[in-house]
Formats: structure tokens, C-alpha cells, sequence
């Protein structure tokens, strides 16, 4: 029986490695920045407008003509 | 509030973080991409309804989990080739023992609940508080803690015990949670 390393110490230490791994993951992609497209996206549109038809553009079942 | 070039800068500031956000919730790079412009373009579109002073990568995730949970019901049926594709989004390869244990992780995150992966993305990788969490995924706080608190005891169970029913998830949590201020 190995309930006493279950109860306190491996618990945690498994947390803190579940915990390191998932921000390893996440951490990177956040570290390869801001792809160009996106930058290029951003610059590019004037403002709502040119997004809302941007988004109306790529996916022809939504609704632009909301607000 | 109108989309100055602050707001320009301060969106674009948030697209590392969002593609994380998106390729964890997908497990596929090029739809996370997919999901990160859609995400953008909405958020310009509808950047009068946003609030000067809030929140903004808040905002932006709220987005981007809403577009993505609409997507994934349209597409559940084809969800399962992410094999291989999370890795081709990375820069550097890791090392052999490195990335079959990376492999092994992913795989685990694969198998939660949606609702318990996405809470434990947002508190433990993203940095959000429960607070944030509870208002990107529009429940309360509470249930963001024990969707947190799930997940991690089920990873656990998955990755390193072969009986996790021996210790309860309340002592899990609470010492996964002692060590996050939020």
C-alpha cells in the first residue's frame, strides 16, 4: 500500500507538473508573437465596417445588417 | 469606443495569447487560426460594444471561445485528426523523451470535457482570475472552480495515478488552488 505518498506529497508534486506542462504548452505558441497576417489584418481595416463585411464576406450565412 | 490606434496595438498585443488560447481548445493549429481571424475581424466589427477600461483580453477570449464552441458543434464528427498537428505549430522541436511525454499531456487535455479544459486553460495557463474565467464562459465563479478542480484531478488520474479514486479531488484542489492567489 502507498497511501501515505499519495495523501500529501505526490499529489502536489503532480499538480505542480500538470501545471508546468500546460503553461509550457501555452507559453509556446505565445512565444512565436503576432503572425504577419494577423498584423496585417489589423492595419489593413478601416474600422467596423470593414471587418463586419470582412466577416459577412468569408461565411455567407450571418447577419450583417444588425445594427 | 472607436478604434484608435491604441486599440489597434493593444488587440494585436493580444493574438500570441489568443492563438494559444485557440490551438489548446482545438488541438489544431490551422483552425486556431482560423478561429484567432474570425475572432479578430468580430471584434473590430463590434468594437463600439466594447468598453474603454475593461477588460480588452477578456473581451477578445470571450469571443473567441463563444465562435469556437459554435464551430465545434458544426464540426464534431471531424474532430478527431489532431494527431500530429499540434506539434507542427511549434518552433523548435523538443526533444525525443521531452516530446513524448508533450505528447502524452496534450493527449490527456484532449480527453477532457470541454467545459473542464477550457476553465483549466484560462486558470492555469492564461493567467486569468476565477473571476475572468467565470465571465468568458458566463457561469459562476464557483463553477469555474470545480471545472478547474476536475480537470486537474482527472489529468492526474490520466498522466500520473492508475487510481486517482484513492485520494478525493477535494485535496487536489485544494492544493493546486493554495498556490494561485487568485
Amino acid at each position: 500500500m502507498k497511501e501515505v505518498k499519495k495523501q500529501g506529497g505526490l499529489n502536489a508534486e503532480i499538480q505542480s507538473r500538470i501545471g508546468h506542462q500546460l503553461r509550457a504548452m501555452y507559453d509556446d505558441v505565445v512565444r512565436q508573437g503576432v503572425p504577419d497576417r494577423f498584423a496585417e489584418l489589423i492595419r489593413k481595416l478601416d474600422g467596423p465596417e470593414a471587418a463586419a463585411a470582412a466577416v459577412a464576406g468569408g461565411d455567407t450565412d450571418k447577419n450583417n445588417g444588425g445594427d | 469606443m472607436p478604434l484608435t490606434n491604441e486599440l489597434r496595438d493593444d488587440i494585436l498585443a493580444s493574438v500570441p495569447s489568443l492563438r494559444a488560447f485557440a490551438i489548446s481548445l482545438s488541438g489544431n493549429g490551422d483552425r486556431a487560426d482560423d478561429l484567432v481571424q474570425e475572432t479578430l475581424l468580430r471584434a473590430i466589427a463590434n468594437i463600439d460594444s466594447f468598453q474603454p477600461g475593461s477588460n480588452l483580453p477578456a473581451w477578445l477570449f470571450t469571443i473567441l471561445r463563444n465562435l469556437f464552441r459554435s464551430d465545434y458543434r458544426k464540426r464534431r464528427r471531424e474532430v478527431e485528426d489532431a494527431e500530429g498537428n499540434y506539434a507542427k505549430t511549434l518552433k523548435s522541436q523538443p526533444s525525443q523523451a521531452a516530446h513524448l511525454e508533450f505528447e502524452e499531456f496534450r493527449t490527456a487535455l484532449e480527453k477532457l470535457p470541454q467545459d473542464q479544459r477550457e476553465a483549466l486553460i484560462l486558470v492555469g495557463a492564461s493567467g486569468f482570475s476565477y473571476e475572468d474565467a467565470a465571465a468568458i464562459c458566463g457561469c459562476a465563479v464557483g463553477t469555474i472552480k470545480s471545472r478547474v478542480n476536475r480537470a486537474r484531478s482527472k489529468l492526474s488520474a490520466l498522466l500520473y495515478v492508475d487510481s486517482a479514486e484513492d485520494f478525493g479531488p477535494d485535496n487536489t484542489v485544494r492544493a493546486v488552488i493554495g498556490g494561485n492567489g487568485g
